[in-house]
């Protein structure tokens, strides 16, 4: 093997029931290089990984590892640790409650002579780590006294720091605000100098050109190509994603700046808030009309839509709905009006992981009907179909429990859930978060069709491009305040940028 | 070969090969013994001292004996699967149920009576009324004050009894009336409490069919969250189950309690809430929640009946059946298990491999 390769992958195949998940992929990482692992939902990336790292057994093909004769096979994550491959997720997997140090070292504790665990040993050897990535952490406080991003970072030292030749890292940034990936760049870039090898998985595609030496392109479960970064910009990056050339998002939204001053309220809120996560707002929202809120991650945008929806319960103000005054105690009551909340936490929140991809679609039909009038069969199988076919849900059947599939097709079944309620008002959070470009479109379109069906929408993303080209008006956030509201010439990408930073922007 | 692998892959696979394997026991027994090989499926009909033709035969012992427990699996089953915990005061609210019934039917203090007190619709309405009433509490605790399942119900465990036997005033109340005692006996030539267990499994089967029972059973169970999301009521839902769980107790207390005719509220379902449990865990549901089949749950009682009665057939003692049923039960439990599945995947696709080559 040639010496400065970390890592390559050779005819990987796998098979899912009914569905040939990896067909003959070969992936190579250099040593010192970040590479990034590219293609749409379901394309297999994330099976490539699990191949890799012993999660999934592959059926064919063979994976050849720097500094170790002969192909490997990987039992398990800690084998595939063991042989220098590491990997950090999207959710952090660590212990909030213990200190840093302790997370660094757990299941791998300094030990002392009589086998307790010698903490000052402990804390000096994570000092010494943190003081080598270049990070300004206190090792004996407790994890969940930083940031996410910190967390991450925290992971990433932990993996780094069992001799790792490759590290993994599958979506790290989706949840940081850009101060924060640009701290993990850094890190990520000190450890490509130090040789390591970085295989990076995101949707971000301006994170690929930000940090990456390579691309790698899978399109479902083949190898379309590994190129360098100048060899695909991003235009090209996106064709060979999708196989076709790149649909032209600016165009979806309709001609001419609507108006929507005399369209009949749908929702009208006055004063509504829920202690400790939104203070008291107003917000109003026209027949027909898309409403974005935009903000920092945890400046309240999710929070003040759940507060409608009466997932947090609002504590004062006054909610009408159709100009009437309404009390929304839990999620049903706002149902029953003609709510739907596509909450951004996909898995705590969204999918019933065990049921049926069926199951998962009718689940708030049947819940608005109630327990004794059970959705037929018959009919059951028709919205399953009719969803499937309409969002182009990839599943092996209608019958396959969700958690099989991969994240954007699970999105996909919780937006049919919601469309088969045939709401008047529909919140969306994040509804593009982990979803691939195509699919992104295709939910950009379906905003902009129900709302020109004259529904009412909140949609709220991370980003503000994507919000722009959907969005009538937004209500900014800061801090679990409602700010301000633009609209009309003020919604650029510019003037959302200033709105959301407030007076510091100016300085 | 692929229709061996379909039957396999079915959930129900197991639970039904378990007892079919106790079921062989029998049979090999009865060979070993020079006895009719199929003496255990023999089903003959006798004449009782009354002279009533009744049926007879150990089937028809196991499905009469394991009537209780397949009730209570009814119940166990959906509060495992909403709650992820496990109900276990109803043998205890069992005892409760029969005491309150007696004790209504025989008028209080009083031990033996041959005539009722009361008209014999209002004590049992009453004592199911109370067992609904012990699940509405412990569905109370768990669903609305998020009290873990088993300290909440650990309260009636050792409360119900106790009630029970205040109400009975410390004494077993024997109620002599041949009405009451039709439900622990005969109608006809089939013995009640198959007829009661078999109303009460087509009742749940009908209402998971026909409803939505199932879906929001499961919803919760799966994910509480994304549950409420979607507009269920989670704590209303594990009240229900747990008051159905409830409802279920007090029917088999008052089977178990016609049985004896008396109300014995030291011995009546005692440690009945265990073989409820197991009977969830033997029809191969996750003690953990969510995903349930109630067809599981039912074999699985039967099948510790079985264990049973074939251990008594076999001549062990019955102080020392315990130690033998533990055995059977650690076998089926460990050919269930994911890992060893695994492996016996692993192996025959092994041998398939080796036949090809």
């Amino acid at each position: 093997m040639d010496s400065n390769i970390a890592l390559t992958m050779r005819g990987i195949c796998m098979t899912f029931p009914g569905v040939k998940a990896l067909d003959n992929v070969d992936f190579t990482l250099k040593k010192g290089e970040i590479r990034a692992l590219m293609g749409e939902n379901g394309a297999g990336k994330s099976t490539l990984i699990k191949c890799l790292t012993g999660v999934n057994k592959f059926e064919a093909g063979e994976i050849h590892v720097d500094g170790i004769e002969g192909a490997i096979v990987n039992k398990d994550t800690m084998d595939a640790q063991k042989k220098g491959i590491s990997t950090v997720y999207q959710e952090v997997n660590l212990c909030p409650n213990l200190s840093v140090a302790e997370n660094l070292y757990i299941g791998r504790e300094p030990l002392t002579k009589i086998g307790t665990v010698n903490r000052r040993k402990m804390n000096q050897m994570a000092a010494q780590l943190m003081q080598d990535l270049d990070l300004d952490i206190e090792v004996t406080k407790n994890l969940e006294e930083y940031s996410l991003a910190l967390q991450q970072m925290i992971a990433i030292a932990r993996a780094v720091d069992m001799d790792c030749k490759v590290l993994i890292l599958d979506e790290p940034t989706s949840s940081l605000d850009d101060n924060e990936v640009e701290k993990l760049f850094g890190m990520m870039k000190r450890l490509r100098d130090q040789g390591v090898g970085i295989v990076f998985v995101t949707h971000f595609l301006e994170q690929v050109y930000a940090v990456c030496d390579g691309i790698t392109v899978l399109r479902n479960g083949t190898l379309v190509g590994e190129y360098t970064v100048e060899e695909l910009p991003r235009v090209k990056l996106v064709a060979a994603m999708m196989g076709k050339d790149f649909d032209d998002l600016a165009s979806i939204k309709p001609e001419g700046t609507m108006d929507f001053e005399h369209a009949p309220l749908e929702i009208d809120a006055k004063g509504l808030s829920h202690a400790g996560t939104i203070k008291p707002f107003d917000l109003q929202i026209h027949k027909g009309e898309v409403v974005g809120l935009t903000g920092l991650l945890g400046s309240g945008r999710s929070e003040l839509a759940r507060a409608i929806y009466g997932a947090d319960r609002a504590q004062t103000g006054i909610l009408k709905v159709n100009g009437e005054e309404v009390k929304i105690k839990s999620p049903i009551d706002a149902m029953n009006l003609g709510m739907g909340l596509l909450p951004d936490d996909r898995k705590a929140e969204g999918i019933i992981g065990d049921l049926s991809v069926r199951e998962n679609i009718i689940l708030a039909m049947q819940a608005k009907a109630g327990i004794f009038k059970k959705i037929p069969m018959a009919k059951q199988i028709e919205l399953a179909d009719q969803y499937i076919e309409m969002l182009q849900i990839k599943t092996a059947s209608k019958e396959t429990l969700i958690k099989r599939l991969s994240g954007g097709n699970q999105q996909k079944v919780i937006l049919a859930r919601w469309l088969a309620t045939n709401p008047d008002f529909l919140i969306l959070d994040e509804p593009t978060r982990g979803i691939d470009i195509g699919t992104k479109t295709e939910i950009q379109k379906l905003v902009i069709k129900l709302a020109q069906e004259g529904k009412s929408l909140i949609f709220i993303s991370s980003e503000i491009e994507e919000m722009l080209r959907t969005c009538n008006r937004m209500a900014v956030l800061r801090d679990g305040a409602k700010v301000g509201e633009i609209s009309g010439d003020e919604m650029t990408q510019e003037g959302v940028m200033h709105a959301i930073a407030g007076g510091a922007a100016h300085e | 070969m692929s229709k061996v692998k379909q039957i396999t892959k079915m959930q129900l696979f197991l639970p039904i090969f378990s007892m079919i394997l106790v079921m062989l026991v029998n049979v090999v027994y009865d060979i070993a013994c020079g006895n009719p090989p199929f003496g255990f499926f023999a089903i003959s009909t006798q004449v009782t001292s009354s002279g009533n033709a009744i049926l007879y035969g150990r089937l028809i012992d196991i499905l009469n004996r394991g009537s209780e427990v397949a009730i209570l699996a009814i119940g166990m089953t959906l509060v495992v699967s909403a709650s992820a915990g496990t109900d276990i005061s109803v043998g205890s609210v069992m005892s409760l149920s029969g005491g309150m019934c007696c004790m209504l039917l025989a008028g209080y203090g009083v031990t033996n009576v041959s005539e009722y007190a009361k008209p014999l619709w209002f004590g049992i309405g009453a004592g199911i009324l109370v067992a609904v009433v012990c699940g509405l509490f412990n569905g109370f605790l768990v669903a609305y004050l998020n009290i873990q399942p088993m300290v909440a119900t650990l309260i009636l465990w050792s409360a119900g009894r106790a009630i029970g036997l205040l109400l009975c005033n410390s004494a077993i109340v024997y109620v002599r009336v041949p009405s009451f005692q039709v439900f622990g006996s005969y109608v006809g030539f089939l013995p009640t409490p198959i007829l009661i267990a078999a109303v009460c499994v087509l009742i749940m089967a009908l209402l998971l069919k026909f409803t939505a029972l199932g879906t929001f059973v499961q919803s919760v169970g799966i994910n509480k969250k994304a549950a409420r999301i979607s507009g269920f009521n989670s704590a209303k839902i594990i009240l229900m189950c747990y008051a159905i769980c409830g409802l279920c107790a007090g029917i088999a207390g008052i089977t178990a309690t016609s049985r004896i005719y008396s109300a014995d509220t030291n011995n009546i379902g005692l440690n009945m809430e265990l073989d409820a449990i197991l009977a969830v865990a033997l029809g191969g549901n996750s003690l953990g929640g969510g995903k349930f089949n109630l067809a599981g749950s039912i074999i699985g009682a039967y099948t510790i009946q079985a264990i049973t009665t074939t251990l008594y057939a076999l001549g062990v003692s019955s102080a020392q059946a315990p130690v033998f049923k533990a055995i059977v039960v650690i076998l089926i439990v460990v050919i269930q298990a994911e890992p060893v599945r695994d492996y016996l995947k692993k192996l025959s696709a092994k041998k398939a491999a080796a036949k090809e080559a």
